[in-house]
């Protein structure tokens, strides 16, 4: 489920960034994530700090507060599709047993890690991924990230913990919140084992608070696309969602949606800019990125006069429930109240409430191959939610790494078919 | 004066990943001339070739002055477009123009097919594509015919003559030819397998959505193979409707687009 893709300078033709209207605050973005991965690769070079790597959304906050660097691997499976990496990647995965149709960031990592080949070298000059101290999971997105992480643990001899969530929920129960509270606890003696010191609750509080307040921000970010004309795109949000994800617990990522991003599209709003030019539709994205087709998607859009303006995937790292005062407690409601962990009926009543927020005509699904649990159009939710809210829905066939599974040609013409039917 | 307003004549090239089909309108939506040509790998002349057959057969060889859209696979590729639709949009036109009525229509083509609904207006209310493979279209059809040795055109009615289909039970191309290779070893009636692969075909695409009352099957593969209107019609208990060109209707509604950017100043400019 997870990030990022990596911004680049050199925007030739070829490169797979958004088209611009560029948004000054990417620059600031980009520093953040350079300096994230600048200091894990000197952290895994010296030793200087413990180093543990989690899932996009596991218990990132607890690991901030027992003073690890965090590395997430989704991210760096996310550059990998946005690089056009992973598709060469992947066979070397799927060649030792990894099948092609599970997690395409689980193979093209493995793929990358085993070839020794990553994009990290070109975007900054680093050679490997850092090595784990200790790698943390948690069950609520999927169980590949689980399998994922276990190949690392085998390969460099470091434990594997995690929190195993409940899936498919709908109303949630108390035991269930009191069971992931326990789980995440349970998490801290064996982290202290791994850094050697004793568990700080107010540096632990700490990082929760600034959690909680990257989330509000990066909300309030997203829900600025209300504004008709949208002040910016779903393809926009992938790559500024960055801090959201790999910064949250850290005074750095507050900092960039509060003085820096946020004011940027307020200000946008205001002078009534509009990320595409002549706005004339509005679609809900549902499902992964395709990482390696971003431009060339935000492209058509663009020329067909199209905002994507919303997408449940990068709603997905708002983690508000945080609170503080009862860290343990309301970490498990966050991560536990995700979309992805919920049933049906819980995923359609969001999106209706997206409908009502975004104002949006139609919703895109994306079919990802290698991930059921981000493909939401599987079990006739389409259908479904086209009668409910009276707006046509779209599938694309696709994947978020692996390009093999994504015809483009047939992609465009369903798109540019889809737009011609709201125009009718 | 290509692209120009006030033209009496218009022409609907469509492009596909097989076949190229042309179709010429008068202004009274007659359709005049047509003709249907292999794409090749060179659309540009190929579409330049169609269009000079269809304009043959309207009895104006060689005229320029008319307004053209561009649709399928290689839309962009129609050097004399004044604009361009997709295929998703010209058959549900083509078949409104034919069939005035709250239709699904079922086309299959040579590498896809497609599933489109309408409402009594006309106006599609959703549509599908295939998926990634070729399960289901005339590809499939025409690998099959080679593995069987028999001419493509034969297909139809060796199905015909069959009492029985001998299923196949693959949805993939490469193992649905190895299964007929099998099933000739153990001496199965080829007619029979011929209307195992017709049944194989129509499954693909009965199972891509549902069916509203009304049916319209378009595309080249029925075009030649009316034999699969037949099986949709037994399968589903409704009645099939198929235009007079089954093969023209994506170029016909090409035509029609034409004639409604000539009609209202307002074209969307080449794509
Ligand atoms: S399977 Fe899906 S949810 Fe799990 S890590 Fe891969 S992309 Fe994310």
């Amino acid at each position: 489920m997870p990030t990022l893709y990596e911004q680049r300078e050199d925007d030739h033709p070829m490169s797979n960034e958004p088209p611009k209207k560029s948004i000054a605050a990417g620059k600031v973005c980009k520093k953040i994530m350079a300096d994230h991965f600048y200091e894990l690769d000197e952290a895994a070079r010296t030793g200087s700090r413990k180093i543990a790597w989690c899932t996009s959304v596991g218990p990132a906050e607890l690991l901030r507060g027992m003073g690890f660097l965090v590395y997430y691997p989704e991210n760096h499976g996310a550059m990998l599709g946005a690089t056009r990496m992973a598709t060469e990647l992947i066979p070397y995965a799927n060649a030792m047993g990894y099948s092609p149709d599970i997690c395409s960031y689980l193979t093209s990592d493995v793929g990358s890690f085993l070839q020794g080949k990553t994009p990290l070298t070109k975007a900054y000059n680093i050679e490997s991924v850092p090595r784990p101290d200790v790698l943390v999971f948690n069950t609520n997105q999927c169980r590949d990230v689980q399998d994922w992480f276990a190949w690392y643990a085998r390969h460099f001899g470091v434990p594997l913990v995690g929190v195993h969530t409940h899936r498919d929920i709908g109303l949630i129960r108390m035991y269930q919140i009191k069971d992931i509270a326990q789980q995440i606890e349970d998490l801290v003696p064996q982290l202290e084992a791994v850094t050697g010191e004793p568990f700080d609750m107010d540096r632990f509080k700490e990082a929760v608070e600034l959690s909680r307040r990257t989330s509000v921000l990066w909300r309030a970010c997203l829900e600025s696309a209300g504004a008709v004309p949208s002040p910016w795109t779903f393809f926009d949000a992938t790559i500024h969602m960055g801090p959201a994800v790999v910064a949250r617990g850290t005074a750095e990522g507050v900092s960039y949606y509060e003085d820096h991003l946020l004011p940027e599209l307020e200000q946008r709003i205001k002078d009534g800019v509009a990320a595409v030019e002549g706005e004339r539709h509005r679609l809900y994205w549902e499902g992964m990125p395709i990482w390696g087709k971003l431009r060339p998607l935000a492209e058509q859009f663009a020329s067909l006069k199209t905002c994507v303006v919303a997408s449940t995937y990068c709603n997905s790292w708002i983690f508000d429930q945080l609170d503080p005062a009862d860290p343990f407690e309301s970490m498990a409601r966050a991560y536990t109240e995700l979309f992805i962990a919920r049933d049906e009926a819980y995923k359609e009543k969001y999106i209706a409430q997206c409908y009502e927020l975004f104002k949006f005509d139609g919703i895109v699904f994306h079919d990802a191959k290698t991930c059921p649990n981000n493909s939401n159009n599987r079990y006739g939710m389409p259908e479904r939610l086209g009668r409910a809210l009276g707006v046509p829905t779209l599938t694309i066939n696709g994947d978020l790494c692996d390009l093999r599974c994504y015809s483009e040609e047939q992609a465009k013409t369903n798109i540019e078919a889809f737009i011609e039917q709201l125009e009718e | 004066m290509i692209g120009a307003n006030n033209h009496d004549l218009f022409v609907g090239i469509d492009v596909g990943a097989s076949r190229t089909k042309a179709a010429v309108l008068d202004a009274g939506k007659n359709l005049l001339g047509h003709a249907v040509l292999r794409s090749g790998t060179d659309f540009e002349r190929t579409a330049s070739a169609v269009l000079e057959e269809a304009l043959a057969m309207a009895g104006m060889p060689g005229r320029d002055g008319f307004q053209c859209v561009s649709t399928g696979y290689g839309r962009r590729n129609v050097p004399f477009r004044g604009d361009t639709r997709t295929e998703i949009g010209c058959h549900a036109k083509g078949c409104y123009h034919e069939f005035p009525e709250a239709v699904t229509i079922i086309d299959i083509g040579g590498q896809d097919n497609k599933v489109i609904k309408l409402d009594d207006r006309g106006r599609r209310l959703n549509f599908k594509m295939n998926r990634k493979c070729a399960a289901g279209t005339g590809a499939f059809l025409e690998e099959m015919a080679m593995r069987l040795g028999i001419p493509l055109e034969e297909m139809d009615g060796l199905a015909r003559a069959s009492e029985h289909a001998e299923e196949l039970g693959s949805y993939c191309t490469v193992f649905s030819g190895t299964e007929v290779l099998e099933k000739i070893r153990r001496g199965i009636a080829v007619p029979d397998l011929v209307k195992g692969i017709f049944l194989s075909v129509v499954k693909r695409v009965l199972e891509m959505d549902s069916l509203s009352e009304r049916v319209v099957m378009t595309g080249g593969v029925v075009a030649h193979n009316l034999y699969l209107v037949d099986m949709v019609q037994e399968i589903t208990g409704r009645e099939v409707l198929v235009p007079k060109h089954p093969q023209l209707t994506g170029a016909v509604g090409a035509a029609l687009f034409a004639m409604e950017i000539n009609a209202n100043t307002s074209g969307r400019g080449n794509r």
